[in-house]
């Protein structure tokens, strides 16, 4: 009963280690897709530039923000484990 | 040929402040010669990370600036048996050791009085956060205002040059094209809002600061506060679009209706999380890289952790700013939704 009682805890790390390396990955593909759409829209109306940019970076915030929750959900399993 | 070479100057002092920054952090992240590391019990040589981050990130009663010097902050309780009590939270502190302090004893941060839950109204790190944050805010906004009211009709100057742009910015960008019309009302919450939160983050990057929007209360306080303008300031269109969306057949209607209700909630939620965890999560990890140094205990580690906690505190920087856009951003749309006076067409 012990043996499957420590299973369970590293599945359970293993889960939020898991966890967290997903998060970077949307992270990564939801800012990849603003930031390219951004450089296309830049580059066919380079007067937009800065308007662009601005955008840019408030809904790189946003995206981000959704990752982090799933970062923080994996810190606490880790935490509570540890 | 001048102006070439104050060019090169700057270019060269901007890529060496930060090496010089990054070979010279590292220092602080060696022990010590064990003079006095060997005498004592916790003697360091495995440091807790998880321990250690998640004591930076939460509140306490004392506040540490460094391992020697804290500041033992006041603690208010109220308790039903024992009253209204003021004392120094450093009564609870006996050489690091944690002790009772007559009846009430403190666990992990909780005060208890005879091991039952007390009141507890202390003024913690957060909360001295807070009036600091709030004396700032007093302090330059006055400055600005007295400005603004002996240089009538004259340009700007000094604190009031460097505030008018971004005044003008909230005002212009983020308060006029939402709420619309009515602007002028709300003008004035939105504008506190968005520098409290801009300096609240701001402040909590110093070092040695606490964590003021990264303690979910305060963020749920901001958010409950733009719960109760919206729902307040509320106009027949506003309600009837919840409860009886227009435009929709009866059916839908009546599954539209819980799904509605429940997103008078959510929004201010959302807000809550979004500014709470963009926030910690930030302190988190420039938290986690400085761990890294006293983990593997070696200079090149120190030296490149330190060049990445520098370019991550310039995206906190950035991060700052932009959740104290985003949090007025959307308070000032939700507003404006709440007031909004449109046409009604047919359909309605």
């Amino acid at each position: 009963m012990l043996f499957s009682l420590i299973l369970d805890i590293s599945y359970a790390i293993m889960g939020a280690g898991i966890g967290a390396g997903l998060a970077a990955i949307g992270a990564g593909i939801g800012i990849g897709r603003i930031g390219g759409s951004a450089m296309e829209a830049m580059a066919r109306q380079p007067e937009s530039a800065n308007k662009l940019q601005n955008s840019m970076l408030v809904i790189a915030a946003l995206v981000e923000v959704a990752a982090l929750f799933a970062l923080v959900i994996c810190l606490l399993i880790s935490f509570k484990t540890a | 040929m001048k102006r070439l070479f104050s060019h090169q100057k700057h270019m060269i002092l901007a890529l060496l402040l930060p090496l010089f920054f990054a070979f010279f952090s590292p220092v602080f992240g060696q022990h010590g010669d064990g003079e006095h590391q060997a005498a004592e019990q916790h003697a360091k040589a495995e440091m807790n990370v998880s321990d250690v981050i998640i004591d930076h990130v939460k509140d306490s009663h004392v506040w540490h600036f460094t391992e020697s010097v804290v500041l033992p902050l006041p603690v208010i309780v109220y308790t039903k048996e024992d009253g209204l009590k003021f004392f120094s939270s450093g009564n609870f502190y006996e050489h690091h050791q944690v002790v009772p302090y007559g009846d009430y004893t403190i666990d992990h941060e909780h005060i208890f009085y005879k091991s039952q839950p007390v009141l507890d109204l202390s003024i913690t790190k957060n909360v001295a956060m807070l009036f600091i944050n709030s004396a700032l805010m007093l302090l330059i906004f006055g400055t600005v205002a007295r400005a603004y009211g002996k240089r009538k009709g004259l340009a700007p100057k000094g604190v009031q040059s460097f505030m008018e742009p971004i005044i003008l910015f909230v005002k212009d960008e983020i308060v006029k094209p939402n709420i619309g019309p009515k602007y002028w009302k709300f003008l004035p919450y939105i504008l506190t809002l968005f520098f409290f939160i801009f300096f609240g983050n701001l402040l909590g990057l110093l070092p040695g600061a606490a964590n003021l929007t990264g303690n979910i209360a305060v963020t749920a306080c901001l958010a409950a506060l733009t719960f109760v303008i919206t729902n307040v300031n509320g106009n027949k269109n506003y309600w009837s679009h919840i409860f009886w969306t227009p435009g929709v057949p009866n059916a839908l209607r009546i599954i539209i209706l819980p799904v509605e209700i429940i997103g008078i909630f959510t929004k201010p939620f959302a807000l809550t999380v979004r500014l709470f965890v963009a926030i910690t999560a930030g302190h988190i990890v420039l938290l986690a890289l400085t761990s890294l140094t006293f983990i593997f205990q070696s200079w090149f580690v120190g030296i490149g952790t330190s060049l990445v906690n520098l370019f991550i505190s310039l995206i906190e920087l950035l991060v700052a700013a932009i959740q104290a856009y985003v949090f007025a951003m959307f308070t000032s749309l939700y507003i404006g939704q709440a007031i909004e006076e449109h046409e009604h067409h047919d359909s309605h």
